[in-house]
């Protein structure tokens, strides 16, 4: 049975039996003078039909063996073309790399293994996992952004240094978390990340359809950088860790780019300067479930 | 005492309920507690209502009990209720109630900006009064100042309304 089925399989696997194609001859006639230079560039596969012939569904008249020499396989076999490995010389990644080591006597260097034979191996096999499905990584994650939030919305910051101030939302990033402007000179608030949960949405809107925001603002750009070489002893390692925070020129100008857009705009509204100057705070009687942002 | 009576034609303003808000005309008295009600131009059909839930208004229609639907809105057209009720200044607290109600973030900064514009020039004008009167005693002047003072106030006050209605749109 199983043999049978087999051969049943290969009728597929051949080159779509029954592909003959009638309409060859009409335009290799019409194509006189060009006829063999033709033929030669355009070689248009004529495909063979079925050579196995079926008994019954399923079941072909001829095993396997026999429709390989039926198929002429043996004078058949291709090789995907080696066009760029031929000229990189199949590059091997390096297995081993030298390095310096320190104190007469020793020799300069040593060759060290970059991958080397694990140090452990345990008695027992690792039992298998059950399958798991939809535990995707971070980065897959789904990323969602609230209906009230869209270009040019005036967020509330409740959260961080910067908290009640009143900032222009310019865009989501990969991660999820919101890219915000002061913008600066209106209330010191640089370009910044804010997550959407620590924001109240407000439903004043500043126009940035024009506004291009430079590409190179992913979180990368924004992510908090720390050293790490801790290569002195305890005594001095509070010294080296990058504890102030230097505003780097590129910040200065990414600033100065976006923000310059996003001025004019604000201007042409009324009071919304003064407004974005301010910051929200709450006094008696005002209940934020009752306000209307 | 009592000014405004139950009575055929009394127009009533119903607070709570389904059709909180609306004007209605008292068609008839059912029992001790609920009214034949109907508010043709108001959007209320004709029913029966409790007299806890209506609010008398100043107006009255004349129209005989049990009227119809048909003289009931003839009555109110001709007096013309509805622009009559929006004059009075019931009905302007309410519409400035909701108006606060609605008031976004940047309403709220507008508003108390004026606030702010209005209460400085009232205490700038107020100094003045009273840099005038300390500085003369007592003359006569002091009386006549505080009635020009009342002028400036209100306009004051009806530039800030008008910018808070201005900061809903």
């Amino acid at each position: 049975m199983a043999g049978e089925k087999a051969a049943g399989e290969k009728k597929p696997g051949e080159k779509k039996p029954g592909k003959k194609k009638p309409s060859e001859k009409p335009p290799a006639a019409q194509k006189a003078g060009q006829k063999e230079g033709g033929e030669k560039k355009k070689k248009i596969k004529k495909h063979h039909a079925s050579r196995n012939p079926v008994l019954a569904r399923g079941i072909g008249r001829y095993s396997r063996s026999a429709m390989y020499a039926r198929k002429a396989l043996y004078k058949r076999k291709y090789t995907a073309p080696e066009t760029k490995i031929e000229k990189k010389k199949k590059e091997k990644p390096r297995a081993t790399i030298t390095k310096p080591v320190g104190g007469d006597k020793n020799g300069g260097s040593r060759v060290v293994k970059i991958r080397k034979m694990p140090r452990y191996y345990p008695t027992e096999d690792v039992p298998r996992k059950l399958l798991s499905h939809g535990k995707k990584p971070f980065s897959q994650h789904k990323r969602r952004l609230r209906a009230s939030i869209t270009p040019g919305t005036v967020l509330i910051l409740l959260t961080g240094r910067h908290r009640g101030k009143r900032v222009v939302f310019l865009k989501q990033l990969a991660t999820g978390l919101l890219l915000v402007t002061g913008p600066l000179v209106i209330n010191r608030v640089p370009l910044r990340r804010a997550h959407q949960k620590f924001v109240i949405a407000t439903s004043t809107k500043v126009d940035i359809s024009g506004v291009k925001i430079p590409k190179h603002l992913t979180d990368a750009y924004f992510k908090k950088k720390r050293l790490r070489k801790p290569k002195h002893q305890e005594g001095e390692i509070f010294d080296t860790e990058k504890e102030k925070y230097e505003i780097t020129e590129q910040r200065k100008t990414d600033q100065k780019a976006v923000d310059s857009q996003i001025l004019a705009r604000i201007k042409k509204v009324p009071q919304l300067r003064g407004y974005l100057r301010s910051t929200f705070c709450l006094s008696n009687g005002v209940y934020p479930h009752k306000l209307v942002f | 005492v009592f000014k405004r009576f139950v009575e055929i034609g009394r127009v009533a303003f119903i607070s709570f309920g389904p059709h909180a808000g609306k004007l209605v005309a008292i068609v008839d008295v059912i029992d001790q507690n609920r009214a034949l009600v109907d508010g043709p131009c108001s959007g209320v059909r004709r029913q029966a209502m409790p007299f806890k839930c209506m609010q008398l208004t100043d107006f009255v229609l004349k129209f005989p009990h049990s009227a119809r639907q048909k003289c009931v809105r003839l009555a109110w057209e001709k007096e013309n209720i509805n622009a009559k009720w929006a004059a009075t200044r019931w009905a302007k607290k309410i519409e400035a109630r909701e108006k606060k109600a609605k008031m976004t973030d940047f309403d709220r900064y507008k508003v108390m900006k004026a606030k702010k514009m209005r209460n400085r020039i009232i205490k700038h004008e107020m100094k003045k009064l009273q840099k005038m009167s300390s500085k003369k005693g007592k003359k006569p002047e002091k009386s006549e100042k505080p009635e020009k003072s009342e002028k400036p106030e209100k306009v004051q006050k009806s530039a800030k309304v008008q910018k808070a209605q201005k900061a809903q749109k």
